[in-house]
Order: structure tokens, then sequence, then C-alpha cells
């Protein structure tokens, strides 16, 4: 899948989840996403970076624009050297929460992408990648 | 650090959210807002958030708890002005926002906040609120 351009954001406060919202509103209208898909993609980047913050003890978004024939798509992928989670299943559940939000964050984002990894590994860290496309 | 302004308007409180809140901010909100109810002995609250593009888990469990923050300290609270977008997003994601009545303008927000305290204003009496 051709990358057409890619950048690097550190998730280290609250304010950077602020900036990672506004770079991902400002790419996914380059893609050329309408509205709700825009509102989608930026909610979910929002869940996952608090994620990152809160869970991962901060790490970085790491954003492209990408393109698969004539469509094009902006995909996200959000890292942390943090705990890890011991039990993937049991996080994607909404409801589910160790910590200050709704457990939404990681089933709200699935919901909200067209595709959704998450490669976790306990003392390790989590790396969560989410794509949506136009 | 940057606060949301809170305008008394007689018994109501008015909330105009025009910045994209960071969680430290959207916490401020929160407890100024309790506070002022406190203060001035609000009767209602308007929130409105047509400037917001968006409303997360984290903000819309916020915007939950100072409505039922002001309910237990008597004061009703109406959220107005959603954009369609963030309505959508926001259902997908999970969160309907239960216990929070919403209205699409401001007019509308100011006519249920009106009707909703309306009783215990004209009466008056040792009578005790209805709902």
């Amino acid at each position: 899948m051709p990358v057409l351009k890619s950048d690097t954001v550190p998730i280290r406060s609250d304010a950077d989840v602020v900036a990672v919202r506004q770079i991902v509103r400002v790419w996914s209208i380059e893609a050329k996403f309408g509205l709700v898909d825009q509102t989608k993609i930026i909610t979910a980047a929002s869940e996952l970076a608090r994620n990152t913050l809160e869970y991962g003890g901060g790490g970085h978004m790491f954003i492209e624009l990408v393109e698969e024939g004539v469509r094009k798509g902006v995909r996200l992928t959000f890292e942390d050297q943090g705990p890890g989670i011991a039990d993937v299943e049991q996080a994607l559940r909404d409801g589910y929460t160790s910590g200050k939000g709704m457990g939404l964050g990681l089933g709200g984002s699935k919901r909200l992408t067209n595709e959704f990894a998450i490669h976790s590994v306990v003392g390790v860290g989590t790396r969560v990648t989410v794509t949506k496309w136009k | 650090m940057e606060r949301i302004p809170i305008i008394r308007m007689s018994k109501f409180l008015l909330v105009s959210i025009q910045v994209d809140m960071h969680d430290r901010l959207a916490l401020a909100l929160q407890e100024d807002l309790t506070a002022k109810i406190n203060e001035t002995n609000a009767r209602g609250v308007l929130i409105d958030i047509s400037s917001l593009e968006l409303v997360d888990s984290f903000i819309g469990r916020i915007i939950g708890t100072i409505a039922s923050m002001a309910r237990v300290l008597d004061a009703e609270t109406v959220v107005v002005g959603m954009q369609p977008a963030v309505a959508i997003t926001l259902v997908e994601l999970g969160m309907s926002l239960p216990g929070v009545r919403t209205a699409l303008t401001v007019e509308r927000g100011m006519q249920i906040l009106e009707r909703a305290i309306g009783p215990t204003v004209t009466e008056g009496t040792d009578a005790g609120p209805e709902e």
C-alpha cells in the first residue's frame, strides 16, 4: 500500500492529545473525508492518544496518508512502552476500564474506523493501528 | 491555567465551549460550574457545544458528571447545539449521554430550563418542588 506521507507526533501531555486531534483533522481533510468520517477518525485518535498517555505512560502516534487504488486513507499507529495489556479481549469490551475513562476507548475506536489491529506484550508495551478509508 | 468562562444570567449559568478542550480544562470546567451553582444558587445550567468539533468519551463523561452534580445541587442542565457529525460519532462510540437533556438551539434550551424550574418559582410557598 503506497504511503503518500507520514509524520510522528509525541504524546506526553494533555496538550499533545489536542495536537493529535488537530493533525488528524488536517490530514483527513487532505484525504477528502466528509465531515462525519473526519469526526469519527479524530474521535478514535483522541481515545487512543488518551490511552497511550494514561495507560501507556506516554508514547507517540505515527500518522500516514495512504492510498489503495483510487481511495485514500489515514492510518494511525499509537505506540507506548507501558505495562502492556494482559487480556486484550477484555480490554476491547465496552465498559472495561482500569482508569478514569468510560472503558469505551478501544472498542469505540474499533467501531469508528475501518481497520483495527492491536499488539500488546506485558512489560513491553502496546501498539494500536487504525485505518479509516474515504 | 486558561478557564472556560461561566456567565450568570438571572437564575441560570451559561457556558459556551469555544475551544478544543484538553482533559484538565474539561475537569476545571466541571469544578468551576459546581462551585458556581453553589455560590449563585443557580437553578439551571446551559452548555453550548455548537463550536465543539468532537465529543469523545472523556468529554462525554464530564458532561454527564456536570449534569449529575447539578441535579444534586437542584439545578437542571441542558446541552445545546451538538453538531450532527458529533452526535453520530458519539452514539457509534457507545455513549448516549444518559440523563443529559439536549436541545438543538440556545432558545430551545432556555425554554426547557424555564419550564423545568417554572413551578417552584411561581408558587413561592413551602411546598416542595414539583418534578
